[in-house]
């Protein structure tokens, strides 16, 4: 494989520096370095960042193929930066056995172009009742060591203090998707002054919050770790920071649509704007970015959650709930945290990259950019800013909540183990 | 006036109060021997509804013959619909045909809101009652009771409801017409009470322009209006409250309760009514209770909203007819 060599890159929003990419690994990193016979990329006044990991990805293959696939999927990733995507579990079949996330997980090796690191179902089905075989999946060619049964809560406490225990044998996790059920029968927004107007139903914030409470005290009652998903109140974040300084090992993920967008929006009745969680209001989203950058709050994950068109050109009640975000993600982290000064570039790379790869195991993503580690890397025109255009998504859907919408930051390149998997906005 | 009526908050007072006198205008006709006017001759409108709801589409439907469109009536049962047609479709399909306004009533709230502001379709659209979210004719039929009695026939002509005091008793949670009640008595002045038990007011409640309010004894001697929503029993199933007989007894309204009102207040049903429950017998059927003067008036508002929506740059026809006849 050839050598690239990276020039003038602020890594990590620092000083300019060159990059070396040798194969599958970073060569270099230091001033002046000599090309040689490498490609030159032009990297002045673009910031380098390892590639980013998602930790919360819908890729809807096998079963919603019309939505997105495998390699529709990743490749969204790549333009939106990433070099490794977390599939979650809900698909037709559910991924509850070694044989559908195998399946997944090669997919994403014969594409090429982002690592793709299926999550299993916590119980089978998705149905809360019985453990899916959690250790055959960690055991397969997959190697699953996040667990979900993302879209549906496991809201019997047995079962989740169960899989909190079980999964501890190899390392794993559950990932919650904390929504108590009897509370959010026929929900439809966030529950709030907007929905008493609108008149739909309303999610209350303590139907999250209650379960993270619950799930916080099993996880240390159990010993075992805990990741809480798309967690969008302002509670839910008084509970998580609760637990950490009680030294609970509870972890939490962040989307970008609920550090960016609020209830006000339902009033245009438009489904674009349905999304579970739902959207919150200001007091919830400036309490997230808080979070965010204080750590609290671990990661940024996407909830990359695609939909055919005629799933969202309907009415409200008739409409999907989800948003795409891989493509987005970047840009609305930069507009929301690092354009307000709450987070710097190195503090991106953390919760974008080394964070989450360090709460999902996924080896060889989220490392320093420095010499001997892999060359996973996404190169960022943080200068640009543009109006969202869903027609030039990668992705096989185009529900955007962005649709016309400037914001900034652009992700020219991604590098997946040294080879481009994006070159100057373009997939390769 | 805007090009179709979705939400009571859409209005304007001068809105809203053109349309309580057109309606008195409108209530004439129906007077007369020939209760029809030339007025939309050639429009056609269709009365979409997805919800059963016979009195409101009859109303609409009687509101629109009376005005001379040629009149469409859609109901999903055994449509393409409950096939898996979508709201789009169908409502391409009927403009398709050529109509020029939609009536839409819809069990989801928004519905209205969307087939007039997606790009779907060009018609006129008219909101039935959507949801939980609003019911503007009812609010409208609502106010031009209120102003008749309360205000006076003649008398109300140009005015609002400035300083009345209305109750609205029951299920607001689930209610579109307490929505648009809210809206529009604030709309044309009127300070507004809501009374329930907790459970069926909607978090968020406190943002509405109007007052909240457990008690409903210390609420009715304050009261020019009482208006009682239906509650439906099966609403006890999901603990709103205990029982019909507990909710009867701190929210229903009975004779005894009603004799604390002031002598002028009147007691209104948006219907239908649910005896025993809400409202006994003896008050429903008593000359305070205008229950069934609210099913006429919704004829008049509906007539005069379409007059406005569709057929508002024409001449009034009802003063050219009234001529005509003298």
């Amino acid at each position: 494989m050839s050598k690239i060599l990276i020039r003038g890159a602020e890594v990590l929003g620092g000083a300019p520096q060159d990059v070396l990419i040798d194969g599958e690994t970073i060569a270099a990193v230091g001033t002046g370095l000599d090309a040689g016979g490498a490609e030159v990329v032009d990297a002045a006044g673009k910031v380098l960042l390892p590639g980013l990991v998602d930790l919360h990805t819908h890729l809807r293959e096998p079963g919603r193929e019309d939505s997105e696939t495998v390699l529709t999927g990743t490749r969204a990733a790549a333009c939106g930066g990433y070099t490794a995507v977390f599939a979650m579990a809900n698909t037709f079949p559910v991924a509850d056995t070694a044989g559908v996330v195998e399946q997944v997980y090669r997919l994403g090796q014969e594409h090429g172009y982002c690592d793709v690191q299926p999550i299993g179902a916590v119980t089978v089905g998705l149905a809360g009742r019985q453990l899916a075989e959690l250790g055959a999946m960690h055991e397969s060619a997959a190697g699953v060591t996040v667990f979900s049964d993302d879209g549906k809560c496991v809201d019997d406490a047995v079962i989740m203090r169960r899989a909190l225990e079980y999964v501890k044998a190899f390392g794993g996790v559950v990932a919650q998707h904390a929504q108590e059920p009897r509370l959010t029968e026929g929900a439809q927004m966030n529950e709030g002054v907007v929905s008493a107007e609108l008149g739909l139903g309303g999610w209350p914030a303590v139907a999250e919050e209650s379960i993270i409470a619950r799930d916080v005290l099993l996880a240390d009652h159990v010993g075992s770790r805990v990741h809480i998903c798309h967690l969008s109140t302002a509670g839910s974040v008084e509970i998580v920071r609760w637990a950490k300084s009680r030294g609970i090992a509870v972890t939490a993920e962040v989307t970008p649509h609920h550090l960016l967008l609020t209830d006000e929006l339902v009033r245009s009745y438009n489904p674009v704007y349905k999304v579970n969680p739902p959207l919150r209001t200001e007091r919830d989203v400036r309490a997230l970015r808080e979070a965010l950058a204080d750590g609290t709050i671990d990661i940024v994950a996407t909830d990359h959650a695609p939909h055919p068109h005629e799933d969202k050109d309907c009415e409200w009640a008739a409409a999907a709930m989800g948003m795409v975000g891989l493509e987005t993600a970047l840009s609305v982290v930069q507009e929301t945290m690092v354009d307000t000064g709450l987070l710097d570039w190195a503090g991106v790379a953390d919760r974008m990259s080394s964070a989450p790869a360090r709460i999902g195991r996924a080896t060889g993503h989220g490392r320093p950019v420095s010499a001997g580690e892999p060359a996973n890397l996404t190169l960022v025109d943080t200068a640009y800013r543009g109006r969202v255009d869903p027609a030039g998504f990668a992705s096989r859907s185009r529900n955007t909540p962005y649709e016309g919408r400037e914001l900034p930051g652009r992700v020219t390149h991604t590098w997946l183990r040294g080879k481009a998997t994006l070159v100057d906005g373009k997939l390769t | 006036m805007q090009r179709h009526l979705i939400s009571a908050a859409d209005l304007t007072r001068d809105d809203a109060v053109l349309i309580l006198d057109t309606a008195e205008e409108m209530a004439r006709v129906a007077d007369r021997p020939i209760k029809k006017l030339p007025t939309l001759r050639g429009r056609t409108i269709v009365n979409l509804f997805f919800e059963d709801s016979t009195r409101t589409r009859i109303s609409f439907e009687a509101a629109e013959k009376r005005l001379s469109a040629d009149v469409i009536n859609f109901t999903a049962k055994g449509s393409s619909v409950s096939k898996g047609e979508s709201l789009k479709d169908t409502a391409q399909t009927l403009e398709a045909m050529g109509v020029d306004a939609v009536v839409i009533r819809h069990g989801a709230s928004g519905a209205p809101y969307r087939l007039a502001n997606s790009g779907w379709i060009d018609a006129a659209v008219i909101n039935a009652g959507d949801g939980t979210h609003q019911h503007p004719t009812q609010a409208l039929l609502d106010a031009f009771t209120m102003r008749r009695r309360l205000v006076g026939r003649d008398a109300g002509l140009g005015r609002d409801l400035a300083g009345r005091r209305i109750t609205v008793v029951g299920d607001v949670l689930h209610s579109r017409v307490a929505r648009s009640n809210v809206d529009l008595l604030h709309t044309l002045g009127a300070e507004v009470t809501l009374v329930a038990p907790p459970t069926l007011l909607p978090v968020g409640v406190g943002a509405w322009p109007c007052e909240v309010s457990y008690d409903l004894d210390a609420t009715l001697p304050k009261s020019d209006a009482v208006m009682m929503l239906r509650v439906q029993r099966e609403r006890m199933n999901a603990a709103f409250f205990p029982t019909e007989r507990e909710y009867a007894r701190r929210y229903g309204l009975d004779a005894d309760r009603m004799a604390r009102m002031p002598e002028h207040a009147i007691v209104m049903h948006p219907g239908p009514m649910v005896r025993g429950m809400e409202i006994t017998a003896e008050v429903a059927d008593s000359d305070r209770c205008t229950a069934v003067e609210q099913v006429a008036n919704g004829v008049s508002i509906r007539m005069a909203v379409l007059y406005l929506l569709l057929g508002g740059n024409e001449p009034a026809v009802t003063h050219a007819r009234t001529t005509e006849e003298k």
